[in-house]
């Protein structure tokens, strides 16, 4: 089981809650039981191709899974997912 | 029986190693450290060149600022060569560094054979005072304080997070800030925005920022800047010839603009931004590390990007943020610490954690992976329509 931090503006997505639990062998299987649990957030996550938005940064603990193996990198027991949105307020 | 100072001295020279200032001078420049012992009014009048100062009342305690590695090489020297050799005895003995001389004749010889002598820029009385608690680090001391006194940061918004980064940096002495922002202030910044006051609800933002920067500290010069940042007018604004520029911005369009501007004229930006409870930090340095760009290819589409209208913020949130960006700007200014430059730092205040990501340069970056000079004005700030759904997200 691993855990997904969810940022402020996917909140409301997921019903106020900040961490989610969800099972998967890669990132891709994670964040579609994310999308699972609270299908709101599937459109906010992917492009209809399956791919992640290119708006949306993933990381697995700390490195960006776009330097990894995208949705495909192995995703262990215990490790976090971060979804990072960009923010501009001032 | 006890020695005389005279015997004492001469025993101590026997103990230590001597260098003509002819070999001094031959070693300027070739990694030996010079370090001047002497009181910190003989220093201002004149010392060799790029020599440190640590006096020798504060040598024991201060040394490790110069350098700690004990295989250094250290060449000491004060008026006349004697002061320094004890000082070089202190290190040798009492401290263990292992490659310490001490300059025969001291600066009087030095001058007496026509060397080249340094005159430092002296801080006043005054300001001597007012930074005391800076000259007190190794990190600062008055050479680190002169840096800050001539730096130039430039900062975007006199907002949430520009408001208390100004007012920081100008109790730190930074000589130069320009601040961007063409809005009055308005009662509903002040729940967070500590730069300006009740009384001056309806001034420019930008007027409101020099009364309290300027009755902080008047050695800061303030270049004001009442416009909105845009392509028209950035480059301008940017050339005046800025050390750092500060992101406080409330918009994505004018952070990409920013980021492919300051690309472009290689100028680190150290960027904030906050939301409800969150905030993120992180210090882009052109070409060193990676780029806005890079870390955000895209922005959101605007229902995930709730920075167009009015958001709630947690009013002491963009003091946290505002003041780690100060820190990030005193740390560049005087080239100390690790910057925050290739991670990005979150924060959240509620669950009063912090975060630290990766960011990675990206070797396609449509901005940076280029050559600055190859970065056209049409290329500058391209995104998508966002000023459509910016309004129709009200």
């Amino acid at each position: 089981m691993a855990t997904v931090k969810i940022p402020p503006v996917l909140r409301p997505s997921t019903g106020g809650e900040k961490e989610v639990a969800a099972e998967g062998a890669n990132v891709g299987d994670v964040l579609r039981a994310l999308a699972a649990q609270h299908p709101q957030t599937e459109s906010q996550l992917f492009s209809a191709d399956g791919q992640l938005n290119r708006y949306v940064n993933v990381y697995l603990n700390d490195e960006d899974v776009r330097v990894l193996g995208g949705l495909d990198t192995g995703v262990g027991e215990g490790d976090t997912l971060v979804i990072l949105p960009a923010m501009a307020g001032g | 029986m006890s020695p005389t100072s005279a015997e004492l001295l001469r025993d101590i020279k026997s103990r230590i190693t001597e260098v003509d200032p002819s070999d001094v001078r031959e070693q300027l420049g070739n990694g030996a450290v010079v370090v001047d012992v002497r009181e910190t009014e003989e220093f201002a009048q004149g010392h060799l060149p790029g020599a440190r100062h640590v006096p020798r009342g504060y040598l024991e305690s201060r040394i490790e600022g110069v350098t700690s590695d004990r295989d250094a090489h250290l060449i000491l020297y004060c008026a006349s060569g004697n002061r320094s050799a004890y000082a070089a005895r202190t290190l040798v003995e009492d401290l263990g560094y292992s490659n310490v001389e001490s300059m025969t004749g001291g600066i009087t010889l030095w001058k007496d054979r026509g060397y080249d002598v340094e005159v430092p820029r002296t801080l006043t009385a005054e300001q001597r005072e007012r930074y005391s608690r800076h000259l007190l680090l190794p990190e600062v001391g008055a050479e680190g304080q002169q840096k800050l006194l001539d730096a130039k940061v430039l900062l975007l918004g006199a907002g949430g997070l520009g408001s208390p980064t100004a007012l920081y940096l100008a109790a730190a002495g930074v000589g130069t800030l320009g601040i961007v922002d063409n809005d009055a202030v308005d009662l509903s910044n002040l729940q967070r925005q500590v730069i300006h006051t009740t009384d001056r609800v309806g001034v420019p933002k930008v007027d409101s920022a020099e009364v309290s920067i300027n009755a902080f500290n008047p050695d800061v010069n303030v270049v004001k800047y009442p416009i909105r940042l845009d392509s028209s007018n950035i480059m301008e604004i940017l050339e005046y010839g800025w050390d750092i520029v500060v992101d406080g911005l409330d918009n994505f369009p004018t952070r990409y603009l920013l980021n492919d501007a300051t690309v472009r004229l290689q100028i680190p930006v150290v960027s904030a931004s906050i939301l409800g409870f969150d905030g993120q930090l992180a210090v882009f340095a052109p070409y060193e590390g990676p780029c806005y760009r890079c870390l955000y290819p895209e922005p959101p589409p605007a229902e995930l990007a709730p920075s167009c209208g009015a958001n709630g913020v947690l009013g002491v949130l963009p003091g946290t943020m505002g003041l780690l960006q100060a820190t990030e700007v005193v740390k560049l200014i005087l080239g100390e610490g690790e910057p925050l430059v290739g991670r990005l730092l979150l924060y959240e205040a509620l669950g009063a954690t912090f975060t630290e990501l990766k960011v990675r340069r990206d070797p396609e970056c449509p901005i940076c992976s280029r050559d600055p000079s190859s970065i056209t004005d049409e290329e500058m700030g391209v995104f998508p329509d966002y000023e459509a759904f910016c309004a129709a997200a009200g």
